[in-house]
C-alpha cells in the first residue's frame, strides 16, 4: 500500500499529550481548566479548557482577537495589574492555582517567564539588561551573578556576540539579538515555563531562523508556549497546536495532525487560508 | 473534511483548479491513447500506429508543466491539510498518468511489430482487457474531478477482475506458443501489450488511492484484492 495511506494514530488517542521521547502521556505542566476571562463585560475567552504538557512547544494560533494573547498572559497573569479585567475558572502550574489570589505574583512570575512580539530591552546595559531581573529575586555575588548572565545569554544564543560588549547599551544591539537578550533575560530567572507571544513578527527571516532554533534548544528544559500568527512556524516549531476562534477553543492536538488532518472545518479553513 | 469555502487569495483557488484541470486532461489524452492503440492494432494500421506514439509526446509535456505547477505552488503558497494533500496528489497522479500514456504507446509501437505476422487470435481477449483498462481509467478521472472517494474505491476494487482477466489471457497465450512454436514472435508481443494493459490498471488503482488521501488524510484502506496469478503459472505443485 501508499506510504501516504498507511495506518494513522486512532483518534482516541490523538489529543491526549504524549512524551515526544518514549511516546508515553506527558504530565501537564500548566493547565487551564473551563477558564473565562472578562474585559469589563465583554467575555473575551469562553471556557477554555487546555493542558500544556511539560517540556515540549505548545503554539496557540487563530485570527485576530481570538483570545490567544488573552490567554498566554493570563498564564503569567499580566492582567492583574489592571483594573476591570477578571479571570474564572482555574489555571494549574504544577498542580496549583495560580489564579487564587493567595498565589504571589513574585512566584509566578520567577516561574512563568515571558518574552513579547516587540523587544524591549531595559535601557541599560547587556549584562545589567540580564541581572537586573535576577537581583530581585536573589542576592547573589558579583562573580556568581557574572555566571549567570553568562549562562543565560549562552542559552539565549547570543553569548557570543556580545561577551566582549557586555558593558554596552543593549538598545545597540540589531532587533534579533534585542529579542534574544528579552528570551536571555526571561530565562534568567530560571523559570520552569516561557511565555512567547508572537516573539519573531518584527524580525527579519534570518533573525527569526536563529529565534526557532533557540526555541528547540530551549525546549529540554522549559515548557514553552507561543502564540504567533505565522502558521508555518507554529508547524515547524511546536509539538501541539491549538486554534482559537472567537474566545473559544476550537479544536488541540498533535501538530503534525492539526496541519495535516484536523478534524474541524474551521481549524482546516484557517490553516488553508479560507476564512472569510 | 469538504472545502466549502473559498481561499481569501482567488488567486491560489485558480492555481488549484488549473492543476485539476491540466490532470484531467493528461488523463483524457491517456486514455485516447489506449483506445488509440488497441483500435491500430485491431485494423492493423502502422501509419495510426506511429501517430499514437508521436501523440505521447504531448502527455510527457503535459506532466512537466504540472510538475512545475506543483513546485510554484508549494514554493508560494505554502500549502496546508487539504490543500497539500491535493497539491502532492497531483504531482503523483501526473506521473501515474505519465506511465499509462508511455504503455499504451508501446502497445502502438508493438502493434506495428505485429503487423508483420499473421492474425493471432488471443487479440480479441486483448481488446476486451484494454476495454476494461480504458473505461478504469476513465472512471477514476471521474472520481478525481468529483473528489469522490467511495466512487475511486469502486474503481480500486475493479483492478481485481482486470488481473483475473489477464492471468487469463497469458494462459492463453502460452497455450498457442506451445501448439505452434511459429505463433511465440507475434504471441510475446502480445504478452507485453497485455502486461503493458496490466500495468496501467495498476496505475489507475493508484490514482484511486490518491484520490481517496485527497479526501480522506490518511485514513487507512483495506488490503486490495490481487489476482494476476501469472507468476505462478507453470510452477509444479
Amino acid at each position: 500500500m501508499n506510504d501516504a495511506l498507511r495506518i494513522a494514530t486512532p483518534a482516541a488517542s490523538r489529543n491526549v499529550p504524549r512524551n515526544a521521547a518514549n511516546g508515553e502521556p506527558a504530565p501537564p505542566k500548566m493547565e487551564a481548566r473551563n477558564l473565562d476571562f472578562f474585559y469589563g463585560d465583554f467575555r473575551a475567552l469562553k471556557g477554555i479548557s487546555l493542558a500544556v504538557p511539560e517540556k515540549q512547544v505548545t503554539a496557540i494560533i487563530g485570527p485576530s482577537g481570538c483570545g490567544k494573547s488573552t490567554l498566554l498572559r493570563i498564564f503569567n497573569r499580566i492582567y492583574s495589574i489592571y483594573p476591570g479585567m477578571s479571570a474564572r475558572g482555574e489555571v494549574l502550574l504544577d498542580g496549583e492555582n495560580i489564579l487564587d489570589p493567595k498565589y504571589s505574583l513574585n512566584r509566578l512570575r520567577s516561574k512563568v517567564g515571558m518574552v513579547f512580539q516587540k523587544p524591549v530591552p531595559f535601557p541599560m546595559t547587556i549584562h545589567d539588561n540580564v541581572a537586573y531581573g535576577i537581583g530581585h529575586h536573589e542576592k547573589l555575588s558579583k562573580a556568581a551573578m557574572a555566571e549567570r548572565v553568562e549562562l543565560a545569554l549562552r542559552q539565549a544564543a547570543l553569548w557570543d556576540e556580545v561577551k566582549d560588549k557586555l558593558k554596552q547599551n543593549a538598545l545597540g544591539l540589531s532587533g534579533g539579538q534585542q529579542q534574544r537578550l528579552c528570551i536571555a533575560r526571561a530565562i534568567a530567572l530560571r523559570p520552569s515555563v516561557l511565555l512567547l507571544d508572537e516573539p519573531t513578527s518584527a524580525l527579519d527571516p534570518i533573525a527569526t531562523g536563529r529565534i526557532e532554533q533557540l526555541i528547540a534548544e530551549l525546549k529540554s528544559d522549559y515548557t514553552i508556549v507561543i502564540v504567533t500568527h505565522n502558521m508555518q512556524q507554529a508547524a515547524r516549531c511546536s509539538d501541539r497546536t491549538a486554534f482559537m476562534y472567537l474566545g473559544e477553543l476550537i479544536e488541540h492536538g498533535e501538530t503534525d495532525v492539526m496541519f495535516t488532518r484536523p478534524t474541524k472545518q474551521q481549524t482546516e479553513d484557517y490553516i488553508t487560508g479560507r476564512f472569510g | 473534511m469538504g472545502t466549502s469555502h473559498d481561499h481569501i487569495v482567488k488567486r491560489y483557488d485558480e492555481e488549484l483548479a488549473r492543476l485539476t484541470g491540466e490532470i484531467v486532461r493528461m488523463g483524457e489524452m491517456a486514455a485516447a491513447q489506449l483506445t488509440g492503440a488497441m483500435d491500430v492494432l485491431e485494423r492493423r494500421d502502422s501509419r495510426a500506429a506511429e501517430r499514437i506514439v508521436l501523440n505521447d509526446v504531448e502527455i510527457d509535456r503535459l506532466e512537466h508543466v504540472v510538475s512545475h505547477d506543483v513546485v510554484r505552488l508549494l514554493a508560494l503558497r505554502q500549502p496546508m491539510a487539504r490543500d497539500l494533500r491535493e497539491i502532492l496528489a497531483a504531482l503523483r497522479i501526473a506521473s501515474d498518468i505519465e506511465r499509462i500514456g508511455d504503455y499504451a504507446s508501446n502497445a502502438a509501437k508493438r502493434s506495428m511489430a505485429l503487423n508483420e505476422y499473421p492474425v493471432v487470435s488471443a487479440s480479441r481477449g486483448l481488446s476486451a482487457l484494454a476495454g476494461l483498462a480504458a473505461q478504469m481509467l476513465r472512471d477514476v478521472l471521474a472520481a478525481y474531478r468529483a473528489r469522490d472517494a467511495e466512487a475511486a474505491l469502486v474503481v480500486r476494487a475493479r483492478d481485481a477482475e482486470l488481473d483475473a482477466r489477464y492471468t487469463a489471457l497469458f494462459r492463453e497465450l502460452l497455450t498457442y506458443m506451445a501448439e505452434d512454436p511459429r505463433s511465440i514472435s507475434p504471441a510475446i508481443h502480445l504478452l507485453f501489450i497485455a502486461k503493458n494493459i496490466e500495468r496501467i490498471g495498476d496505475h489507475a488503482t493508484n490514482i484511486a488511492e490518491n484520490v481517496w488521501f485527497v479526501v480522506n488524510g490518511e485514513a487507512p484502506l483495506a488490503e486490495r484484492e490481487k489476482r494476476d496469478l501469472t507468476s505462478a503459472v507453470g510452477r509444479s505443485g
